[in-house]
């Protein structure tokens, strides 16, 4: 059942090379997804109707539907529209807009904990609306939201890991093509899990000290 | 997109729907024992728990359906693509769920513990007489969300074989190769379904959330 340890110096190089993909993903996704989250709640929160609406709709959608119908909409159903797409370019393009919509909402519940008090004192000092959002808002925002986020971006990368129905080489399909090559499917998934689980187990444990320490902010 | 697509669509629908029902059920289930373990005053237990919560959570959903259908299912026992799915989907509802009822326990104000005490109630029926009636309603809105969550999680099912929504959805736009609209109505199906959960848990929620003691 376990694999030995022949197997597994000869898996290894390839399974972490699929790591390595997932982490790109995962990466990318966060660095797009986030700030694209931010535009969304500014969107959500804003007073003009249409931008309000579309900010809606793009958020509602990342959310409700399942990332791997945005992968598998991305990936299969954009190329009918005569624009296609590498698997790596749409598994970025769909999990940035899975990770938009979930952040955006993070981040547009940690904006509205804040006192509306900081928001008249800004005005107060005479700090526009964007000074008061980069000086006032955001600093304080984003340090409620700072715990909600890291435990997303451990959903992202278990998320990076649908991928595998676009064919991208991540970590899944790496140990399915070792299953499918071998026929030692049990070792080979549980050697990817085991990657996973030594990623994001302790991630888990560093969100849940953020999580403890940021109480303290939090709390008000 | 004629009407036979969309219905051929809607076949999946009933596999969804069970998925997601047997799997929510199986962790609600399954979840109150680990929280039990969890929480327990036995060191051994209470880390065994941990480890397993962890593990679980730590492996994204598709590599434990992989594990079970193609890991188990080749070498030691065959299993059918739903009951992999299943089995797997539960599994991982377990774990959270035992999460969910975790922190719904912890937010029972100790006061509630302290008065059940006072009165001289023995740990059991505190449990279900004080706290877990509370805990339950505390812990409503995340299992409803949880539910949502879960539902479309059942798409990685798709992935085994299962012909659910995602994969009648994958048939269709292979055999249509009109991949944009056919994942549109499959991506606007999930967000219908998880309608009606999110509106029942918002009115229970309504009704619930005055019984319980701040």
């Amino acid at each position: 059942m376990l694999p030995n340890y022949e197997e597994l110096s000869a898996w290894l190089p390839d399974l972490l090379s699929g790591l390595s993909i997932s982490l790109q993903v995962t990466a990318l996704s966060l660095l797009i997804g986030i700030p694209f989250g931010l535009l969304l709640a500014l969107g959500v929160l804003a007073k003009s109707r249409l931008t309000k609406a579309l900010a809606l709709f793009l958020v509602e959608v990342g959310r409700g539907a399942p990332a791997l119908v945005l992968l598998q909409f991305i990936y299969f159903g954009l190329p009918t529209s005569g624009l296609t797409l590498g698997s790596f370019t749409a598994a970025v393009i769909a999990l940035a807009w899975n990770t938009g919509a979930y952040t955006s909402e993070i981040i547009r519940a940690s904006l509205q904990s804040i006192p509306h008090g900081q928001r008249e004192a800004a005005v107060a000092i005479g700090l526009n609306r964007l000074d008061a959002l980069r000086y006032v808002l955001l600093p304080q925002g984003l340090r409620v939201a700072l715990p909600a986020l890291l435990a997303f971006s451990i959903l992202i990368f278990q998320g990076t890991s649908l991928c595998f129905t676009i064919a991208l080489p991540e970590l899944v399909s790496r140990a399915y093509e070792i299953g499918s090559n071998t026929f030692r499917y049990f070792p080979a998934l549980l050697a990817a899990g085991v990657l996973y689980a030594s990623i994001s187990i302790p991630a888990a444990l560093l969100v849940s000290h953020v999580e403890k320490r940021a109480g303290s902010y939090a709390q008000r | 997109m004629s009407t036979a697509d969309i219905f051929a669509i809607l076949r999946g629908l009933p596999w969804t729907v069970a998925l997601t029902l047997g799997a929510f059920l199986a962790g609600a289930i399954l979840g109150i024992p680990l929280v039990a373990a969890r929480q327990s005053r036995i060191l051994p237990l209470r880390l065994a728990a941990m480890v397993f919560i962890q593990i679980v959570r730590g492996i994204p959903p598709i590599l434990w359906l992989f594990i079970i259908f193609f890991g188990l299912g080749m070498s030691v026992f065959p299993i059918s693509p739903f009951n992999a799915a299943l089995a797997g989907l539960g599994l991982i509802a377990a774990a959270n769920m035992a999460e969910i009822y975790r922190g719904a326990l912890a937010s029972i104000h100790f006061g509630q513990w302290e008065a059940s005490s006072a009165l001289n109630l023995g740990r059991w029926s505190t449990l279900t007489d004080v706290v877990a009636p509370q805990a339950f309603r505390v812990a409503l809105p995340s299992a409803a969300s949880y539910l949502i969550g879960l539902m479309k999680e059942t798409a990685v099912a798709s992935t085994i074989g299962v012909s659910e929504l995602a994969f009648q959805g994958n048939q269709l736009s292979q055999l249509t190769f009109r991949g944009l609209e056919v994942f549109a109505l499959v991506g606007m199906f999930y967000i219908l379904l998880s309608l009606p959960v999110a509106w029942l848990s918002r009115v229970a929620d309504g009704y619930l959330q005055a019984k319980v003691a701040r």
